[in-house]
Order: C-alpha cells, then structure tokens, then sequence
C-alpha cells in the first residue's frame, strides 16, 4: 500500500468505528434510558407495564405499611394523584413520610408500581431536584419550604 | 485571623493576575527580566493561598460561628478530625482548596523549572496564572468562605453527617491533586502553542505530570469508590452517578494521555494528538468540576446551590476550553508532525488504546450530559445509569482489555504480532485454564462470570508475562536473568504493576458482581442466618451516644464451625439531632480479599429489625487494584529519565549522541 491508501484505510478504520460507537450510544439512549414521571403524569402518559420508569412525589401521610419480610408499601403523590408503590429493602435513611422521594421500577400488571430501588438523596433541607421541579409545575410547592 | 485569610485571599488574586500578563509579554518581547518576574510572584501567590487556607481551617477548628461558612457546616461537638476536614467539606472550602492546589502546582513549576527553556517557563506560567485568576474571582464573587455573620450565632448547624467520616480527608483532596494536576498539562499545551512549537522538553516534562495527576485521580477516585460502599450502606461500589463520570471522563482521558505521551516522548511521533489530549483531559477536570460545584446536579457534593455560581462557573468552562480549543485551531498545522510507524508496532497499540479509550469517554460524556440537555431543550426528565452504560461502554473496553498484554510486547516502529502472541501462549493458558475451572467447577457460575474471571487473568498473566520476557526468562541462564530482571527500567515496572492492578480491579469487579449473594430479613436478637457458608447471629440492638449523635447500634457474631463466635460485626443507625439526619453505619468483616457486608434497617414494634446482608466475594481487590495501578504510576515516576533534572547536562549530551533517549 502506499501511504496515502494507508493514511486512507486508517481514517476510514477510525470513522467505521466511531460510527458503530454513536450508534450504540443513541440505540443504548433510547432503550435504556428511564423517564421520570410523577403521579399525575401518568394519566396523559402511556408507560407500558415492564417499562423502566422512575417515578417521584412525596410519600404520601399515613400510607407506609411494612409488611412482610422487609417489604414496604406505600403511596407516592403529586397532591392530585396518588400511585401505590411496593418496595422490598432498606428504605434509605432520609425516607419519611410528606417527604420528596424517588423511585425506579415497572408497574405491574395490577397498577402497582413495584419499585427496585428508592432514592432520597436530599438532606432535611433539598427536595430532590426532580420532584421540586414537578410540584412547582403543579402549584404545590412554595419556594420558602425550602429553607 | 479570618481578615487575613480574606485580605491574602484578595492579595493573591491580584498576583495571579500580574502572573498572567507580566511573564507572557516578556515571553513575547523576549524580555528576561519581565519573565523572570512569573517564578516569585507564582511562588507567592501560593504562599498567600496558603495562608488564606489555614486561616479558614484555623476558623472551623476553633468553631468560628461568627464566619458563615463555619456556622453552616461545623458544630463545636465535632470531633477535631472532622472539624478540620470540614473545611473543604463545603462549597466555599472545597474551592479554596482547588485554588491552593493549583497554585501549589504553578509553584512546583516555578520552583523545579529552571531548566525549561525561559520562554516556555514564563508561557506555562502565565496560563497557569490565568485559570488561577477565573477561579479567584469566582470565589471572591460569588463563593467567598470568609463572609462573616452580625450577631455571631453560639452553634453551628453541624456538617452533613454522611460527611463525618475519615473519607472526607482522603477523597476530595486526592481527587482535587488529581484534577487540578492535569492544569499543568493543559497550561504546558497551551504555551507550546502560543509559542507554536513542540520542543524536547515539551514531553520530558509534560509524561511525569500527567503520571502525577493520574495517581492521583486513580487513588482519588478508588477512595471515593470505596467510601460510598461503606458509608452509605447500599453495598454498591459504582452507581454511574452523573458526579462519579465527572471524575470518571478526565481519568480515562488522562489514561489515554499517558499511553499517547509515552509515544511522544520516545518516538515523537503523535505530537499534535497528545497536546490535543492534555486540553481535552483538563477540559474535563474542569466540566467536572462545573458539574458538582454548579448545582445542576442533585448529589451529596451538591452544596447549597446559587445559580449565579452555576452561571460563573460555566463562563470559566466556556473561556478556557473554547480559548485553548481555538488557539488550537489556529496553531496546529504550524507544528510539525513526527515520525512514521508500521500499524503492527508498540505505536500502533498504543494509538488503538487511545481510540478506545476517547471512544469510551465519549460515550460516558454522552451518558452523562445528555439528561442535562435533554431537560434544558424540551423538559423531559429521564435518567441514564447503568445498563446505558454496561451496553456502552462495556463492549468498548472488552476488546480493550483483550489487547492490553499484546501492546507492552511489541516492538517499536514495526512489531511481530505473531512473535508476541507466542510469548503469551502461556499467559493464554492460564487465562483459558481459569475460565474453564470457573465455567465449569463453581456452582451458579454464568457464561459472563467465566469470561470475565478469564479476562481478569489474562490481563494479570500477561502483565507477569512481560516482565519475564523483558528479563529474559527460558532463554537466559538465570544468573543473569536475575540481573536483568533487576536491570529494567523502572518505567517497565510501572507498566506491569499498572496492568496487574488493572486485572485486579477486573476481577473484584466481575467477582463481586456473579458470585456475591445478599439476603434481606428481619431478625430478631438470637436469631442465626446463613450467607454463602457465614453463619451470622444478631446478638441485639444496643444504643450509644456518640460526641454529636446518638446510635442504635445492631451487633452480630460470626459464627465458627465448631459452633463459637469467631468474629464480631457492628452496624448502626446514627441520628444527628442537629440536622435531624439518619445515617446508617455499615459493619463489614473482611476474610481474606472478600466481605461480609451488614447494613442495619429499620426496627419493628416486636423488637425485630430490618437487616440486609451481602456476601461480597473479592470485593476488596476492586479497590487493591486501584492501589497497585497507583504504585505503577508511582514506580514510574521513579524512572531515572523522568526524574527532572537528574541527569547532569553533560550525561544527557552522551546519551543524546548515543541515540538513546
């Protein structure tokens, strides 16, 4: 080969394979990535049963129930809709209840939203940004709770 | 005390800015004495940054309420420890503890450069001046940790408990050393090309710092790792946070950087790339820190936010990359290209290596700034973790570690690939014998976990095997190859153990992830569990008082075979009062390389509590791993050649006419 077929052959071994690497990405960006939804979302929204989502809200009062083995259900709310979610594990230190909270799973056939894992990453002063963001869509949220 | 830090604080940002403007136009002029003026004035910017530092950490030893940054983040029942390392455990200390390490690093160069060519010394210097500058003025604007407050409160409001622990001495400032190291390769590019031309030197200083900002993010990170394993108690090492790819994208690109440099400096060839890289690897040091110090990310590093930082922040992003990315363009073709190389040749891998590993921070730029932007343009809020990124960035690194063993192995300019795949035969055996006792001896053992112990091998094997072959094992009486083993430059150490350690990782990882088992339960005190062969008896929930919490604190047995504890496991949950904070306490047993790891729920009415408990086979190497690739840096630092101005000039010259480098 002379070098210019050289250089040739190297550009276009180099763009082959950044093509196939941004196809991945995009392809991996939509089926992998999880949308985030609150509750009242959810009535415009279609979201399969077995589609990863996470869903956030506030936890709403007097719906937390241990119930067997480590599993805990509870109600996520907008303050217009509510959805029941099941969840079996440690519920992070920061979980309580009218508390912001985030959760990631599928629903079940049942409407049940069966969560794997539950993030309340904020210390008493943060809402998780997410779900400070919808309830201030919603009208529910007032900045000075903040502080 | 505390007006002083202020004052220094003020005093230093106006040096920086004499270091930015003075050294450059007598770099232009070819002025002496106007250079000459950038090593004391950087070599004081620091000692006032200095003393800037110790008098914020003097503030939050002695529980200083009357300054704010004190009050938000410090209580006077705080262990002195974390009294101290809360000082950068805040927004506004955690800056002025990147600004200190910066210019630490600007006096290092003005302190041990007297042998770069003055040009390039005054030109390093200026840019070195210049990012210090953006970040002074950022503090002193819209950070600033020394604002007092009028009345003095008498308490503070505690730092965040999940911060109270000893990883908040090592993560941050390791992980700053390392970012902020490559803002000397980053000024060092820039400078050549203010100049418009690569010289010797170029390399011979720009490898040891970026071997030096490597170590450091790699331990940086590694600690990060391991402390969000412990410390919050979901038994996870690596969650694809948007904050841990912050550090995670400069580290692969500074790896790329490494290898890329290695060619520069022996073969000077890929000349333009490698200065191209040290932008880049800054680029994203400093996008890194935007994303954690902005507030665009929910995060434990996500202080209080203000959106004018995020809105400042941004501009020194745009400036510094843009700036450096256009002087590029303009500059580039002006430089000469170096020498030629077969594809089959140590050069060749080592281009392979950087194709995949840019390819592969990409993709990990992509997975992490597309849910930002995403949001920005049409709201939608989704989230990549994960499986976005075992899909991409796993296949990417596969092929990746396949050939690591191959690229040491070859020769320059023109190598036998068939000759270095015979040396690795055995190192090929080993790997395959591992993969099939895996595959087919270890119950439960996947298709995935096979081959990922396999690869893990392989790579420890072939790091083993080039050192054998460079010290001529087989083929040597062993007299003297013990000679030679002992012989090898201590850069070829450096590879090995940094390879090794690679393999390490790999296999506490892939360890973990197909042989660790975990049960959630409830247990009462006297109950026993079973956990992969461990027998655990919860001996009961016990409470404590600790200086500034309180603490339910759960304790188990190991049990022995003959049926008598043999160990003992502890796991709290902590309550901080002053921020009405829970945190939980993992306990974790180590046996051997592998872990027990409990983490303590919440207790029932009936006295039984919530308890989660892994089974953490090798987990411990993932960590180890990253320690051996550090001593691999570390021994190649060591490496006479690179130790600056080691060799006298007159040994150089001798060498230089010898042909060797």
């Amino acid at each position: 080969m002379t070098r210019k077929q050289k250089r040739l052959s190297v550009i276009v071994g180099g763009l082959a394979f950044l093509g196939a690497a941004t196809g991945l990405t995009f392809y991996a960006l939509g089926q992998k990535a999880s949308y985030f939804y609150m509750p009242a979302d959810l009535t415009t929204a279609s979201v399969a049963p077995g589609q990863r989502i996470r869903l956030g809200g506030l936890v709403e009062k007097g719906t937390v129930q241990r119930g067997q083995r480590a599993t805990v259900a509870f109600s996520v709310t907008d303050t217009h809709k509510s959805v029941k979610v099941t969840y079996t594990g440690i519920l992070p230190d920061l979980f309580r209840e009218e508390q912001g909270v985030i959760t990631e799973g599928t629903f079940g056939p049942d409407g049940v939203f069966v969560a794997d894992s539950v993030l309340a990453k904020h210390d008493e002063r943060y809402m998780p940004k997410e779900v400070a963001d919808g309830l201030k869509e919603k009208g529910v949220w007032q900045e000075s709770k903040s502080e | 005390m505390v007006e002083t830090g202020h004052f220094a604080l003020v005093l230093a940002f106006a040096l920086s800015l004499v270091q930015m403007t003075v050294p450059l136009f007598g770099a232009r002029l070819g002025n002496q004495r106007l250079m000459a003026v950038g090593g004391p004035v950087t070599v004081a910017g620091f000692v006032l940054t200095a003393l800037s530092f110790a008098a914020l950490a003097s503030a939050y030893a002695s529980s200083d309420f009357s300054v704010a940054s004190v009050w938000e983040n410090s209580h006077s029942l705080q262990p002195l420890i974390y009294k101290l390392t809360g000082t950068w455990g805040n927004h506004e200390g955690s800056m002025l503890l990147w600004v200190l390490i910066l210019t630490f690093f600007g006096a290092l160069v003005a302190a041990f450069g007297s042998n770069l060519p003055a040009t390039l010394r005054a030109n390093v210097l200026a840019v070195q001046g210049a990012i210090g500058a953006a970040f002074f003025l950022f503090i002193l604007l819209t950070s600033n940790p020394f604002v007092r407050l009028n009345p003095a409160p008498i308490e503070g409001r505690d730092l965040n408990p999940v911060l109270q622990d000893l990883g908040l001495a090592v993560h941050p400032p390791l992980l700053y050393l390392g970012y902020v190291g490559f803002s000397i390769c980053f000024s060092f590019s820039v400078a050549a090309l203010i100049e418009g031309r690569i010289d010797a030197s170029w390399a011979r200083w720009v490898r040891p710092w970026t071997l030096l900002a490597w170590m450091f993010l790699t331990g940086g990170i590694a600690m990060g790792s391991y402390w969000a394993y412990y410390e919050l108690g979901w038994g996870g090492f690596w969650f694809w946070d948007p904050v841990e790819n912050a550090s995670f994208m400069p580290w692969l690109a500074g790896t790329a950087l490494l290898h890329s440099a290695i060619v520069m400096e022996k073969r000077s060839a890929l000349k333009i790339w490698t200065l191209l890289l040290a932008i880049l690897t800054f680029s994203l040091s400093l996008l890194g820190t935007f994303l954690v110090r902005s507030g665009v990310l929910t995060s434990v590093h996500a202080f209080a936010s203000d959106p004018t930082r995020g809105v400042f922040i941004l501009g020194i992003l745009t400036l510094f990359i843009g700036g450096s990315l256009a002087l590029f363009a303009l500059r580039a073709s002006r430089l000469t290209a170096g020498g030629l190389f077969h594809p089959i040749s140590r050069e060749g891998a080592l281009v392979l290596n950087n194709l995949f590993l840019t390819t592969a921070t990409a993709t990990v730029l992509v997975g992490t700034l597309y849910p930002l932007a995403l949001e920005a343009l049409t709201g939608d809020k989704i989230s990549v973790g994960a499986p976005f990124f075992d899909l991409t960035f796993g296949p990417l690194m596969l092929p990746l570690l396949v050939l690591v063993p191959f690229g040491p192995l070859l020769a320059w300019k023109r190598g036998d690939v068939f000759a270095v795949a015979q040396r690795l035969m055995a190192a090929f055996a080993i790997a395959l014998t591992a993969m099939l006792v895996t595959g087919l001896f270890i119950d439960g053992a996947s298709v995935f976990a096979a081959l990922g112990i396999g690869l893990a091998v392989w790579l420890v094997a072939g790091a083993l095997t080039d050192l054998a072959v460079k010290s001529g094992v087989g083929s040597v009486a062993p007299a003297i190859m013990f000679r030679r083993f002992a012989g090898l430059p201590r850069s070829v150490f450096g590879t090995a153990l940094a390879h090794l350690g690679l393999g390490l990782t790999l296999l506490g990882i892939v360890a973990t992830l197909s042989f660790g088992t975990e049960k959630i339960l409830s247990m009462r005190a006297g109950d026993t569990v079973e956990l992969s062969g461990h027998r655990l008896r919860f001996v009961g929930l016990y409470p404590a008082q600790g200086p500034n919490y309180s603490e339910d604190r759960g304790r188990f047995e190991l049990i022995g075979a003959s049926g008598s504890p043999v160990g003992e496991i502890s796991s709290a949950k902590r309550f901080f009062p002053v921020r009405q904070t829970m945190t939980t306490e993992s306990g974790i047993k180590t046996l051997g390389f592998s872990q027990l790891y409990i983490s303590l729920g919440d207790a029932g009415k009936d006295g039984s509590v919530v308890v989660r408990l892994w089974w953490k086979p090798l987990v411990t190497l993932i960590w180890g791993g990253g320690l051996v690739m550090m001593a691999g840096a570390a021994m190649s630092l060591m490496d006479r050649r690179l130790r600056v101005g080691a060799p006298s000039r007159r040994r150089k010259q001798a060498l230089a006419s010898a042909g060797l480098p």
